[in-house]
């Protein structure tokens, strides 16, 4: 199906139902338990699964297949949400045109950012791409951030083209040519498919269970399906073949006579492109674009995210980022209190002590946990989520399984 | 002129911050061949080296001090630092003033035990593998010695004062037969860059005039035959972790006047430090201090009021702008040489 082998065909129905259910799923506990903290099911979480699900899938494309490690692809996210909310400041509040401009915009920066970058391989590539992100966000942070034409009539570019540390935000004076500048009662509006409000949420209640089915998370988890859709068909394309060539011996490649050039950039920019359509989605969910958005550790993330999940893999990038955000969002929620009601059928003494070992690695402090996760990973399990799934099937599957298991969908590029 | 030399200065001290950095991550990168992300780390640690020496130099206990009585007529309570107890008053008081100059004899072993431990445990293991493996393994240890320093002194930046001696300025220009109140300079950042010319002085001499350090840069040149000849090349390269821990967490301590340490100063530092250390050349020593300087300097004149009234922001983004353009030009970097980090 779709030009896919039997084996991507059942993958890519899995992804699309896990994410059509997502808001079932995702929501095991019913609203009134004390478990309920743990449900992810509500929408902004899940936009966010779903938002960095395709940043990973793109960010795996270049790492995973050509073994280039950019530090610098927050600086596409950057653009993206900066070029969509130009596009809703400017044209309208319809998603479409934004997302075409954020991935527009992206491509082009990819292009600059990926041809110079690409002369230098190794750690310069990485501390290239690194300083390239840095001055982007340096640009958008201050130096993009002055007045440029005067207090115009509009005051568009009053606070720059990319409103500094408050970020760009919508107004009620934005023209909005091929929209309305405000809603009937005098509100902003928001982000929409041709009337299809991306805000908006039905509750269904079901028992105890409140399931929340929002139109933004179902467009952005379609979104992410084409996004899937063609990171396999480049996983399996010749152009593919010839990424992982690369990773395995760019020296080779050149003797053969191939320029190795061109298939790199062409990576690069396709990964951009991936980070500028979830920078333009990340607009969509929520008119607001920052800096913060492009900052190194940012960027970082993703390579994280892309790690844990599997380098290299298909699946592997969209499961490492739905790990992350979701423990981003229950860890750094837990505090003491919670802690001390969980605990409390120990021994007083007893109780405080555990809470106390547990306490430093929650709450604010999730940031230790995911650096310590991080690390477990890169020592232990180069292969990431992923690897530890295949090496556990192999466990039950007896010895049987490695000969097919190394042949399957999920292995890295060499 | 005066304009000109009262930018050199100012770009010195964070010229000098970042050539120790640097200096510290191109020890690591020549000898061992490994991308230290987490050096920030380390001259944060060292930052947090003196705030903790101060904060046990002050500890200390209640004394009910007859003499005195508070507002109800009870008699008052006074803290005395215990350093009173074994130095007396005026002793005690130098030395808390001396807080800072001191955490060095403080911050040398600790730096090295962290860096010793840090290499033995955990990045002995990633020699053999990609360099991408690397990055992220000290990438990750970044994150969580970051994260462990905020867990114990809080995220917010913890003022730690030079000597009374060396805070205030002085008037550089009359010093130097200009024109007077043209160039005034805080004290401290002129220590701060003394300091760290006798640091770079030191390593450099270390490796030069010492027979360990003959060792070490002939096991930079060719580890193999090194270790053929029965040196414990491995040894003194651990040792040389160290070593550049110390220099990290020294450049860290002596900093900490200038800008109050919090817990991400690390990672600010160590972005633009990489980007030095590029820009000199992978792997060369002098390159390292060199560009360290040269860049700190350019920065300081590109944050001139004159620069950035023609083009805003600029004294941001310079130092990248330089590094690339180094980087398109001479590829290698400043003073590289051929055959490192190629691949």
């Amino acid at each position: 199906m779709f030009g896919l082998d039997k084996k991507d065909t059942s993958l890519l129905i899995l992804v699309a139902i896990l994410t059509m259910l997502a808001p079932f799923i995702l929501n095991p506990f019913p609203a009134t338990s004390g478990l309920a903290q743990f449900n992810a099911g509500y929408p902004d979480l899940m936009q966010r699964f779903v938002i960095f699900g395709i940043f990973a899938i793109g960010f795996n494309i270049l790492f995973g297949l050509t073994g280039y490690l950019s530090f610098g692809h927050a600086a596409f996210i950057g653009v993206g949400s900066y070029a969509a909310m130009w596009m809703f400041k400017l044209v309208g509040m319809n998603v479409l045109p934004a997302l075409a401009l954020s991935m527009v915009m992206s491509g082009l920066f990819a292009v600059v950012i990926g041809y110079i970058s690409l002369r230098r391989s190794g750690i310069y590539f990485s501390i290239l791409t690194l300083a390239f992100a840095m001055m982007s966000y340096a640009l958008a942070y201050s130096v993009l951030a002055t007045d440029m034409d005067g207090p115009d009539q509009q005051g568009l570019l009053q606070k720059g083209l990319t409103g500094g540390e408050t970020g760009l935000q919508l107004t009620l004076q934005d023209p909005r040519v091929f929209g309305q500048q405000a809603t009937a009662d005098g509100n902003l509006p928001v982000p929409s498919l041709f009337g299809l409000e991306m805000r908006s949420s039905t509750d269904v209640t079901f028992g105890d269970w409140v399931f929340t089915f929002s139109t933004g998370y179902y467009f952005c988890a379609i979104v992410m399906l084409i996004a899937f859709y063609l990171s396999i068909r480049i996983f399996r394309s010749p152009f593919g073949m010839m990424l992982r060539a690369i990773k395995s011996n760019q020296q080779r490649i050149n003797y053969t006579g191939l320029n190795a050039k061109p298939y790199m950039l062409a990576a690069f920019v396709i990964s951009g492109v991936y980070a500028g359509l979830a920078g333009g989605l990340m607009a969509a969910m929520d008119p607001l674009a920052g800096p913060e958005r492009m900052f190194w550790t940012a960027s970082g993330e993703v390579v994280l995210m892309t790690i844990l999940g599997g380098v290299g893999t298909l699946i592997g990038p969209v499961l490492g980022a739905g790990l992350i955000k979701y423990m981003e969002n229950i860890l750094s929620k837990i505090n003491s209190d919670i802690l001390h009601t969980w605990f409390a059928f120990l021994p007083d003494g007893l109780e405080d002590f555990v809470v106390g070992m547990i306490y430093p690695f929650i709450g604010k402090g999730w940031h230790l946990t995911l650096g310590l996760i991080f690390m477990a990973v890169v020592i232990f399990l180069p292969g990431g989520l992923v690897e530890a799934g295949q090496r556990i099937s192999r466990i039950f599957k007896g010895r049987k399984a490695p000969e097919g298991a190394k042949k399957s969908s999920t292995e890295p590029a060499e | 002129m005066d304009a000109i030399i009262l930018q050199v200065l100012n770009g010195l001290d964070k010229g000098s911050a970042y050539a120790l950095i640097a200096l510290g991550l191109t020890l690591i990168f020549g000898t061992l061949g490994v991308v230290n992300f987490a050096h920030g780390a380390l001259f944060m640690i060292g930052a947090f080296c003196a705030v903790t020496l101060s904060r046990i130099l002050t500890l200390s206990h209640q004394v009910i001090d007859e003499t005195r009585t508070d507002f109800l007529g009870n008699p008052l309570k006074v803290d005395v630092p215990y350093v009173y107890d074994i130095f007396g008053q005026a002793a005690g008081d130098t030395i808390i003033d001396w807080a800072v100059p001191l955490s060095i004899l403080f911050a040398i072993p600790v730096m090295i035990l962290i860096g010793v431990v840090m290499e033995r445990g955990l990045i002995k293991h990633f020699y053999n593998r990609p360099h991408a493996d690397q990055i992220l393994v000290t990438f990750g240890l970044a994150i969580v010695l970051q994260e462990i320093i905020k867990y114990y002194y809080g995220a917010n930046p913890i003022p730690t004062p030079a000597p009374e001696a060396f805070t205030g300025s002085f008037d550089f220009g009359a010093l130097i037969g200009m024109e007077a109140n043209n160039i005034i300079y805080p004290y401290w950042r002129l220590v701060y860059f003394g300091f760290a010319a006798i640091v770079i002085g030191a390593v450099f001499a270390f490796l030069q005039f010492t027979t360990f350090g003959m060792v070490v840069r002939a096991g930079m040149a060719d580890r193999d035959t090194v270790g053929l000849l029965g040196i414990n090349i491995d040894r003194r390269f651990t040792i040389m972790f160290g070593i550049a821990a110390a220099v990290a967490g020294l450049a860290g301590v002596m900093y900490t006047p200038i800008n109050s340490p919090n817990y991400h100063m690390g990672m600010d530092f160590l972005v633009l430090s990489f980007v030095v250390v590029v820009v000199g050349g992978m792997g060369s020593l002098p390159g390292a201090v060199l560009a360290g300087f040269m860049l700190g300097i350019l920065e300081s004149f590109a944050s001139m009021r004159e620069v950035i009234n023609i083009i805003p922001g600029i004294n941001q983004i310079i130092i990248y702008l330089v590094a690339i353009i180094i980087l398109l030009t001479r590829p290698r970097g400043l003073m590289g040489r051929k055959g490192v980090m190629e691949d």
